[in-house]
């Protein structure tokens, strides 16, 4: 858990970052969205000390970071940021085990955390582990950044754009390695974006800041229905507003009992794209089919319709 | 149709090369220049020898012909690999020849007459030499096979030094009367040049990353080494003298360690006050080439402040820094010529005393071997540099 408490930061006459509280769960994927300016990045480069607060208090699991050197304190931490940050001169098997070895940890245990990421990673070790950085596409740059920042085994991970450099389709398989990875670690997740649809897609939760202040911190659900500010709203855009709050329901909770005709649609998809699926092939309801591919029943668009208007 | 096919080919086959339009133009002057110059005494005005009165008629013949021949090579465009053995086969004969020449002149048994190369013999060896240089860019050869060249043209020399056939040369005289003296003023001249640059290292790399760090102090640390530089050598040589000898006279145990206002110990000062810009100027951009992205990852991830700089960020701004080496080095090995004239050594020794006798073979056998180390170091250094950048980033 990462409870932030009036967190401050002053350069000179300006405020970054203006008395912002904030309560992560474990487990929690906290996504910061922003305009540039908005002091985010600075709010996330707080809670490893990168840049010391003015004022408030930062506590990890109860314990205030300040009570460690902050060095001890960022080996705990996982970091991954834009542009991956490897180290050129490096092979991808020594990025990954920096931080392990400023850990000391011994050597058979290093080794062995290298070969277990690098195939989480579909990087195989054989392959990847002795080639250099500027070997790599930047796709596979990026997931050994991540795979860097994850090493050591940290409880929280903390993520500045990560995605920022990578072309979408990419970037969509990135995402989805993120979220696996947090299902299977726990990894309790900060992560900094400006790109309001991948902190919906991503975020459990979602911090809105502007002008170094906290808006809003509420599930992607609760930001789209009710938006606390104008500001939030805007950053949503007004168009995909009924989109966006069917992009965040599954279909399997909402299924009717029944038949449909043509191509089935999964319990584990959205509405928006059961909706999708429907308007494309212009059929007024669709088969759906769980995990198994058994048929389960059917979507109905009279009920998608329902379910896309603004609750009351 | 066939016609068209062979006379195009034949165009493109007698296409001149540029440089090789130059080497020719150069050596064909250098033809009719003296190839030697005979005198009946080191200091008196010399004869001019064209080849053929320098050379048996055989020789000097062959000489013509080879000429012409590695001409032709330069000026077409041929194979890489063609002109660089055609230039190499050229510099080897004309310093065969050049030692035939010494002892084709000199009368028998007499001891004061001297044959030094002529104003034709060194642009022959300088055109030459340029297209040996110029072939072996082309050829783009691995850094450690160039180092293995060097050491293969390096024992050339020493066997033609070693089998006598220059021992009629006049600089070879000179060296015969002062063999003692030039391998003591070649360890003075080494020690100089490779002292100075070991204390620039230990105190520009530090200094450097100072600079880098503390943004005030850059642009005043820069100036101030940017103005030693602009200092003349000999100016700075001789303002040395005052402190020095202060330091020497007042400070107890100076003078024991070998302080004086002439000497070694100025020349070391000065040769390691003109190190040290190359040296902390290029630590400065070497770090700041260092990609923000990994610096600010390195932080990220926990490392110290020494870690960083040991592990990311000296490493990487390594090759940058070893370049500012080489030049230094270079650098050095020139300048250590003119120690000798504050009594410093090295040889500049010869040098000043040739010159204060008009003995011309006696400042070449100054200028000859310090040339020499300093296109070694050259060839050398920018060998190491390109392994170690390669090392660090493969295109």
């Amino acid at each position: 858990m990462i409870e932030i408490d009036a967190l401050t930061k002053d350069y000179l006459e300006v405020t970054v970052v203006d008395h912002v509280s904030m309560r992560i769960e474990d487990g929690d994927i906290a996504v910061i969205v922003g305009t540039s300016g908005s002091g985010k990045t600075t709010l996330l480069r707080m809670i490893n000390r990168l840049i010391e607060p003015t004022s408030g208090t930062v506590r990890i699991d109860g314990k205030d970071t300040r009570s460690v050197p902050a060095h001890l304190l960022r080996r705990e931490i996982g970091y991954a940021i834009q542009g991956h940050g490897l180290f050129p001169h490096r092979t991808v098997g020594q990025n990954i085990a920096t931080v392990p070895v400023l850990m000391g940890w011994d050597k058979a245990r290093i080794e062995a955390r290298v070969e277990e990421l690098l195939e989480l990673f579909q990087l195989p070790a054989a392959q990847f582990r002795d080639r250099l950085p500027s070997e790599l596409s930047g796709g596979q740059q990026q997931r050994v950044g991540v795979a860097r920042a994850l090493a050591a085994e940290p409880k929280v991970l903390l993520m500045d754009e990560p995605f920022g450099a990578l072309d979408p389709i990419i970037r969509a398989k990135a995402q989805a390695d993120l979220i696996g990875i947090q299902k299977r670690f726990g990894t309790t997740i900060v992560l900094v974006t400006h790109d309001m649809e991948e902190a919906i897609h991503l975020g459990t939760r979602i911090a809105v800041m502007d002008k170094g202040k906290l808006l809003q911190f509420a599930t992607p659900a609760e930001i789209v229905v009710r938006p606390a500010t104008e500001f939030v709203g805007e950053l949503l855009g007004s168009g995909e507003r009924a989109f966006r709050l069917l992009a965040l329901r599954r279909i399997g909770d909402f299924v009717e009992p029944g038949e449909a005709e043509g191509v089935a649609v999964s319990t584990e998809q959205t509405l928006r794209d059961g909706l999708e699926e429907a308007l494309w092939s212009g059929r007024s309801a669709v088969p759906v089919v769980d995990a198994s591919g058994k048929p389960v029943g059917r979507l109905t668009l009279a009920a998608v319709e329902k379910l896309g208007a603004r609750p009351q | 149709m066939t016609d068209a096919i062979l006379s195009a080919s034949t165009a493109r086959r007698l296409t001149v090369d540029k440089l090789g339009v130059m080497i020719g133009l150069i050596a064909l002057v250098a033809a009719i220049m003296p190839f030697a110059a005979f005198r009946a005494n080191r200091i008196v005005v010399g004869i001019s020898k064209g080849t053929f009165e320098a050379l048996p008629t055989w020789e000097a013949a062959l000489l013509t012909l080879a000429l012409a021949a590695v001409i032709m090579v330069a000026l077409l465009k041929t194979p890489t690999l063609w002109r660089l053995m055609a230039s190499l086969a050229m510099l080897a004969f004309l310093l065969i020849a050049i030692g035939n020449a010494a002892s084709f002149l000199s009368p028998e048994g007499d001891k004061l007459a001297r044959v030094s190369p002529g104003a034709g013999f060194w642009l022959l060896l300088f055109a030459f030499a340029l297209l040996a240089a110029d072939s072996f860019t082309r050829l783009k050869l691995a850094p450690w096979l160039r180092i293995v060249t060097l050491l293969l043209v390096a024992a050339a020399v020493a066997l033609l030094l070693w089998s006598g056939s220059w021992n009629s040369l006049s600089i070879l005289k000179e060296y015969a009367n002062r063999a003692d003296a030039f391998w003591r003023e070649g360890q003075t001249h080494v020690a100089l040049a490779l002292g100075s640059l070991a204390a620039a290292t230990v105190v520009g790399i530090p200094l450097g990353v100072v600079c880098d760090r503390v943004e005030r102090l850059r642009a005043v640390v820069l100036n101030i080494l940017n103005a030693v530089q602009t200092i003349p050598s000999i100016a700075l040589f001789g303002l040395l003298i005052a402190p020095l000898a202060w330091v020497a006279a007042n400070v107890p145990g100076a003078s024991a360690i070998g302080i004086s206002g002439i000497g070694a110990a100025p020349a070391m000062v000065a040769l390691f006050a003109y190190s040290l810009l190359p040296v902390v100027a290029n630590t400065v951009v070497g770090l700041e080439s260092v990609p923000p992205a990994a610096t600010d990852a390195a932080r990220g991830m926990g490392m110290t402040n020494w870690q960083r700089l040991l592990t990311v960020e000296l490493p990487l701004a390594f090759p940058v820094i070893l370049t500012g080496i080489r030049i230094v080095l270079v650098q050095n090995i020139g300048l250590a010529t003119i120690a000798a004239l504050i009594g410093g050594g090295g040889f500049g020794v010869f040098v000043f005393q040739g010159v204060g006798q008009t003995a011309m073979d006696l400042v070449l056998l100054g200028a000859v071997p310090t040339v020499a180390l300093a296109f070694a170091a050259a060839v050398i250094l920018d060998a190491i540099v390109e392994m170690v950048s390669t090392g660090a980033r493969p295109a």
